[in-house]
C-alpha cells in the first residue's frame, strides 16, 4: 500500500498494529490481539475521518494514486470478450488509449479509455496515459465503428492531459482532439463516460463529451492541473493547493455545476483501498446509464448530447 | 454621496481613460524594431511597413478594415452568469475582468458581427488576445454559438478569427466545457451546409485550437502566428530537448499539413471573398471598387441580403 502524504499518521498506526502482530508471531504465548484490534479501530476511524472531507488538493492526490484501479482493471473485470482494436490507420498505435469491442453484461459495446500503466515498464509503454494524436484518431475510428454497427460507446477517462510533445504537435494534437470531441457529438448511439481518476483538460473532453457523465467520488476533472494553474496565475507552482481549491475540480462541485450527472461512491479510504468494490460500483453505474439511454433513436441521442452541453453554465456555485 | 465622488472623480477618470487619443503616436515593431507611426500602421492593417510583421489588431479594427465601407452590425451575444466559481487567485476574477474591459474598451474577448466583404454577406467573429489572453470563457462560447446561429438564420458563411491562450482558468470546468459547446456551433454550420472558415492569428493555443479553431472547412493562418496545443516551454520540459526554429508557427504548420494556407493580412479580405463565393456557388466578386469607409459612413449602407449582394457583382 502506498500512503499519501496526508495519510502519514494513518500509516503510523497501521504500522504499529502490524509490528505488534509480527512480534506476537515470533514470541509464543504473547497475546496482543486486543491492543492490535484497538489500533485497527483507531486506524479505521481515522481513515473515515480523513476521507470524509477531503480538500480539493487531497482529492487530486487520491485521483492520481498509483494503486487506484485503472482503465485496464475496469475493462478486464467488467467486460467480457474484450477484443482490443489497434491503430489509427495513419501513423501508429497509441498505447495511452486502449479500446475495442467488448460485452458489458452480454451487450456488445465499444469501450475506449486512457490507461496510465501500473509499474515503470507499463507506465512508459502507456506514456502515463497521455495520448498523442494517434490515440484520439483511433478513438474516432472506434466511435465510427460503433456508430455503423449501432453499438453503445463506453469511455473511461483517466489522463493528466494530452501529451505535450514535438511529434504530437507536428501531427496535429489539437486537430485530433477537436475532431474526437466532434465525433462524440455526432454519433447516433448512446455514449456514456466515467471519470475514474484524472480528467485532464482537453485530453479528457475528447472522450467525455457524452450523453451521461459520471465521476468517481474522489476523481477530478479540470481545465488545467492545479500545478499549471498555480504557476500561471500565482507565478508559483507550489501554490497548487490554493489553485486546486479555486478551480472547483471535485466531483461534488461539478455535479452542482451541472457538468456531470452522477457521482459514484468509492469504498472507505478511496478506490485504491478496495479495487474490487470500486470496479463493481462503476459497473453498476455503467449498466444504469446504458439502461437509461436504451431504445432512444439516433437523432434523439445526438440532440440529447447537444442540449446537455448547450445548457451548461446556467448554474453557478455559491461563494 | 457627495459631488466629489459622484461627479468630479468620474470626470477625472474619464479624462485619463479616454481611448480616442493614443497615448503614444509611435509603436515599435517587436520584430525589426522600426518605429511605426500610428496612422501608417493602422492603414497597413497593423502590419509593420518595414518587415511585414503582423502586430495584434483588435476585433473592432479588424472588422472596420474587413467589411465593405467599414460597415458592420454587432450580433448580440447572450450574457452568461458572471464569475460562476467566485474565482480568486492573486486578484479576484471580477477585478481582472474590469481591468481587461478598461484596457480594451470591450466587454469580453470576442466580437461577433454581420456585414459584407466585397458585397458578399457573412457573419464574422474575432477574438481579442488583449482581453485576458483571448481566453475562452462562457461568453466566448456563447459568442461562437450566437455567430453560428446567426449565420444559419441568414444562410451566410461564418468566418472566425481566432486568438487565444486557451480556456479561461477563472471559469474552471465551465471554461473547458466551451470546447464541446463551440464544437456544437461548428456542427450547426455543417448541418446547414454553410462554409466555416477559420483564420488563425497570433497566438492561438490550448483548448481553442483543440476545438473550434481547428475545425474549419478551410484553415487559413496569418504569417508567423504561433499555433499549437501545448506551450513550447511545457514541451521542452517534457521532452528535454530544444525545439526547432519556427516550431508551432504558421509556416511550420503549413509544412506539416495542418493548414490550407498562410495569408498576409492585407490579402485576407479578397482571399476570403474568393473562397467563400466559390464554396457558395456565387459569381466572382468585383473587387477594388468599393467606397472608402468615410464615404460609406456618410452615404448608402451596404445591401443586406445575399440576393442584393449578387446583383452589383454580376453587373
Amino acid at each position: 500500500m502506498n500512503y499519501l502524504e496526508f495519510e502519514k499518521p494513518l500509516a503510523e498506526i497501521e504500522g504499529k498494529a502490524e509490528e505488534l502482530r509480527a512480534l506476537a508471531r515470533k514470541s509464543e504465548g504473547m497475546n496482543v490481539e486486543k491492543e492490535a484490534a484497538a489500533l485497527d479501530k483507531k486506524a479505521a476511524d481515522m481513515l473515515k475521518d480523513l476521507y470524509k472531507n477531503l480538500d480539493p488538493w487531497r482529492k487530486c492526490q487520491v485521483a492520481r494514486h498509483p494503486d487506484r484501479p485503472h482503465c485496464k482493471d475496469y475493462i478486464e473485470a467488467l467486460f467480457s470478450e474484450y477484443t482490443p482494436l489497434a491503430g489509427d490507420r495513419n501513423f501508429a498505435e497509441d498505447h495511452a488509449i486502449m479500446g475495442g469491442l467488448a460485452r458489458l453484461n452480454d451487450q456488445p459495446v465499444v469501450v475506449i479509455g486512457q490507461e496510465k500503466g501500473s509499474d515503470t515498464k507499463t507506465r512508459i509503454e502507456r506514456n502515463f496515459g497521455m495520448a498523442r494524436p494517434e490515440g484520439y484518431r483511433k478513438a474516432i475510428r472506434l466511435m465510427d465503428l460503433a456508430n455503423r454497427f449501432k453499438l453503445p460507446v463506453v469511455t473511461l477517462v483517466d489522463t493528466p492531459g494530452a501529451y505535450p510533445g514535438k511529434g504530437a504537435e507536428e501531427r496535429g494534437q489539437s486537430e485530433a482532439i477537436a475532431r474526437c470531441t466532434q465525433k462524440c457529438l455526432e454519433i447516433g448511439v448512446p455514449l456514456i463516460s466515467v471519470i475514474i481518476g484524472e480528467g485532464g483538460s482537453g485530453g479528457a473532453v475528447a472522450l467525455a463529451t457524452a450523453n451521461r457523465v459520471a465521476m468517481l467520488e474522489h476523481s477530478i476533472y479540470s481545465v488545467i492541473t492545479p500545478e499549471g494553474c498555480a504557476s500561471i496565475l500565482w507565478k508559483d507552482a507550489e501554490r497548487m493547493k490554493e489553485a486546486a481549491m479555486a478551480l472547483r475540480l471535485t466531483a461534488q462541485d461539478l455535479l452542482k455545476l451541472g457538468v456531470i450527472d452522477r457521482i459514484i461512491t468509492e469504498p472507505a479510504g478511496g478506490a485504491q483501498r478496495d479495487k474490487d468494490a470500486a470496479i463493481k460500483a462503476v459497473g453498476k453505474e455503467l449498466a444504469a446509464m446504458l439502461k437509461d439511454l436504451s431504445g432512444r433513436k439516433p437523432a434523439d441521442l445526438v440532440k440529447d448530447r447537444r442540449q446537455k452541453f448547450l445548457a451548461m453554465g446556467e448554474k453557478g456555485l455559491a461563494a | 454621496m457627495n459631488w466629489i465622488t459622484n461627479y468630479v472623480r468620474p470626470t477625472i477618470n474619464s479624462l485619463f481613460s479616454r481611448r480616442e487619443v493614443p497615448e503614444n503616436l509611435w509603436t515599435k515593431c517587436p520584430e525589426c524594431g522600426s518605429m511605426l507611426f500610428h496612422r501608417e500602421l493602422a492603414e497597413n492593417h497593423n502590419v509593420c511597413t518595414n518587415c511585414d510583421h503582423h502586430l495584434a489588431i483588435s476585433p473592432r479594427e479588424r472588422f472596420t478594415a474587413l467589411f465593405d465601407g467599414g460597415v458592420f452590425s454587432e450580433v448580440k451575444v447572450p450574457e452568461p452568469i458572471a464569475d460562476p466559481l467566485h474565482f480568486r487567485d492573486q486578484k479576484k476574477y471580477p477585478e481582472r475582468m474590469r481591468a481587461a474591459q478598461k484596457t480594451t474598451g470591450e466587454k469580453e474577448a470576442m466580437l461577433v458581427a454581420e456585414g459584407e466583404i466585397n458585397r458578399t454577406p457573412i457573419v464574422a467573429a474575432a477574438q481579442d488576445f488583449a482581453f485576458m489572453g483571448g481566453s475562452m470563457s462562457m461568453y466566448v462560447g456563447n459568442a461562437v454559438i450566437a455567430g453560428a446561429e446567426r449565420a444559419v438564420k441568414l444562410k451566410r458563411p461564418f468566418v472566425l478569427f481566432s486568438a487565444a491562450g486557451g480556456a479561461r482558468m477563472q471559469e474552471g470546468i465551465l471554461g473547458l466545457m466551451q470546447m464541446p459547446r463551440t464544437t456544437i456551433a461548428v456542427e450547426m454550420l455543417k448541418e446547414a451546409g454553410l462554409p466555416y472558415i477559420v483564420v488563425l492569428t497570433h497566438p492561438t493555443t490550448g483548448g481553442v485550437t483543440a476545438s473550434y479553431a481547428m475545425l474549419g472547412d478551410v484553415q487559413i493562418a496569418e504569417p508567423n502566428a504561433l499555433i499549437g496545443f501545448a506551450g513550447a516551454r511545457v514541451i521542452e520540459q517534457t521532452i528535454r530537448e530544444k525545439l526547432p526554429e519556427g516550431f508551432q508557427r504558421s509556416e511550420y504548420l503549413l509544412d506539416h499539413g495542418m493548414l490550407d494556407r498562410v495569408t498576409h493580412r492585407k490579402n485576407l479580405k479578397d482571399e476570403l471573398t474568393t473562397i467563400l463565393r466559390m464554396l457558395t456557388g456565387q459569381t466572382p466578386a468585383v473587387k477594388g471598387d468599393l467606397p472608402k469607409p468615410e464615404e460609406a459612413k456618410a452615404g448608402t449602407p451596404a445591401p443586406e441580403t445575399a440576393e442584393a449582394a449578387k446583383k452589383p457583382a454580376e453587373g
